[in-house]
């Protein structure tokens, strides 16, 4: 065995484990608390959003059909929708609804707002196991 | 053609049209001409978007109610409207839902909405239709009509920035700084007086907005003195209440009491144990109306035709895009009861909701 080789080897694991001790793996309840209110305000602005903050060209809002986001069921997305004809993520059926009873303009798929509007969705449907497929 | 022929030949051909309202029947004594129909048409929610445009979705379920109420034939005897014909109160919206209502070949008696009342408390309504409270009688049944989705006058008398910032925290159903319906201490107060002068044996129907029983609070699927209201009803024998508000079927019995939700023409609303967070008290007699399919945009809304007979209720969905459902007071079994879907093995897949 070549000494030097096995040394360096070793060295760099050992770089490679401090270095891990510092920047993975370990977080606090200050990180926590953070990473909650991160979401709980991308959460918020998707609540508001959905009560008339969407700039909807009729002013017709998500909430009115759909208070406390009832009846959107994102526990069963992607599920095949018969009037798409395929299988769609949940965003896919949000823009069904801003474009059909909203009369308004889709989102891109990675749009912040589409993001609030499922984190949102989401947090009203929380403890629902989840049942993809489902009708 | 008497009248139940009527409604056999009139209900078939009216579920060919697949028409969009409810139809009550009441039939009071043992004489057919005291049978009579009245049609329900409820929450349209006419909304005014800029100019002269309207949201086009909740004109065309108004419109529909209308055109399809005026093809019954022979005619019901009047039309009631459960409240709800504007969706902010603005003077737009009820003018405009009044001109698609005077398309009605029948007399039209009103109920005030919530949506009608809290930008102006109800100046323009009444300025447009009258009083927001009152009596009739018609073929020996008393008729009541009441405002019941007023509320906690610290509530309504807040230091709003405007009406219109006080009918927005209103309108929107599920909001956490709303404030529950009620009839109120004055109304009881008119109420009492006027069943005092009823005989116990005359069948009492009683049109409000909200529920006038405790469903769910969150939503305001509820009124605050329902029992209140029950115990001044409790000394008659036949006492129906018909309400809007929903958007969806519902019937229950209290002790003497039917009820009877109405749709609305505009929009459906999921039933209030759907979600996930809360509880609610949905009666159990009730068979959902089918979940709505989105993608037809009258599916699980509609209208209603009334069937009066021996002073109980009969009432008639209809229900675009939908089977019509009748819901019928059962003499036997002291209740209402769906003719086709009570039984919890005649039910089908999209009345589950979840």
């Amino acid at each position: 065995m070549n000494v030097s080789r096995s040394t360096g080897w070793m060295a760099a694991t050992a770089a490679a484990l401090w270095l891990g001790l510092g920047q993975a793996d370990e977080f606090t309840q200050e990180d926590l608390q953070r990473w909650n209110q991160e979401f709980m305000e991308v959460v918020k602005e998707g609540d508001r959003l959905f009560h008339g903050g969407f700039p909807s060209k009729n002013t017709v809002s998500c909430d009115q059909c759909h208070p406390n986001a009832t009846n959107t069921h994102p526990e069963t997305y992607p599920k095949f929708q018969k009037q798409l004809g395929e299988v769609v993520p949940m965003w896919r059926m949000i823009n069904w609804c801003i474009e059909n009873p909203l009369e308004s303009e889709p989102l891109p798929a990675d749009d912040p707002r589409m993001t609030a509007l499922q984190a949102y969705i989401h947090w009203e449907r929380r403890g629902a196991k989840l049942e993809p497929g489902k009708h | 053609m008497n009248r139940r022929n009527f409604l056999k030949t009139g209900l078939g051909a009216a579920a060919v049209g697949a028409l969009p309202m409810s139809l009550v029947e009441i039939a009071w004594g043992a004489k057919d001409e005291e049978r009579f129909t009245f049609a329900y048409i409820s929450d349209s929610h006419i909304t005014h978007v800029r100019g002269n445009e309207f949201v086009r979705n909740w004109d065309r379920g108004l419109i529909r109610a209308v055109a399809e109420c005026n093809l019954l034939d022979p005619r019901p005897d009047f039309v009631v409207y459960g409240g709800d014909i504007a969706q902010l109160g603005k003077p737009e919206e009820i003018d405009h839902g009044l001109e698609i209502l005077s398309g009605l070949r029948d007399k039209v008696y009103y109920v005030m909405g919530e949506h009608d009342y809290y930008v102006d408390l109800g100046d323009y309504w009444r300025k447009r239709l009258g009083p927001d409270w009152y009596a009739f009688d018609h073929k020996g049944v008393h008729f009541i009509v009441l405002n019941s989705i007023l509320t906690y006058s610290e509530w309504t008398h807040k230091k709003w920035e405007s009406g219109m910032a006080r009918m927005k925290e209103m309108a929107r159903l599920d909001n956490p700084n709303g404030s529950p319906f009620m009839v109120g201490e004055e109304q009881r107060k008119w109420l009492a007086q006027d069943l005092a002068k009823v005989d116990r044996d005359t069948p009492i129907v009683v049109c409000s907005h909200s529920p006038l029983q405790k469903i769910y609070k969150g939503w305001n699927f509820w009124t605050e003195d329902a029992e209140e209201i029950h115990k001044l009803l409790a000394p008659f024998k036949k006492v129906t209440v018909i309400y809007g508000h929903v958007h969806q079927i519902q019937y229950n019995q209290i002790g003497n009491i039917s009820f009877y939700a109405v749709m609305a023409t505009a929009w459906p609303w999921p039933y209030p144990n759907t979600y996930a967070l809360a509880e609610s008290h949905l009666p159990k007699l009730t068979v959902p109306m089918n979940r709505a399919d989105p993608f037809f945009e009258r599916d699980a809304t509609g209208w209603q035709l009334i069937d009066v007979h021996s002073g109980r209720v009969d009432t008639h969905y209809f229900l675009p895009d939908n089977t019509n459902r009748s819901v019928v007071f059962d003499e036997k079994r002291g209740h209402p009861v769906d003719t086709r879907y009570q039984a919890v093995a005649a039910r089908i897949p999209p009345q589950q909701h979840y």
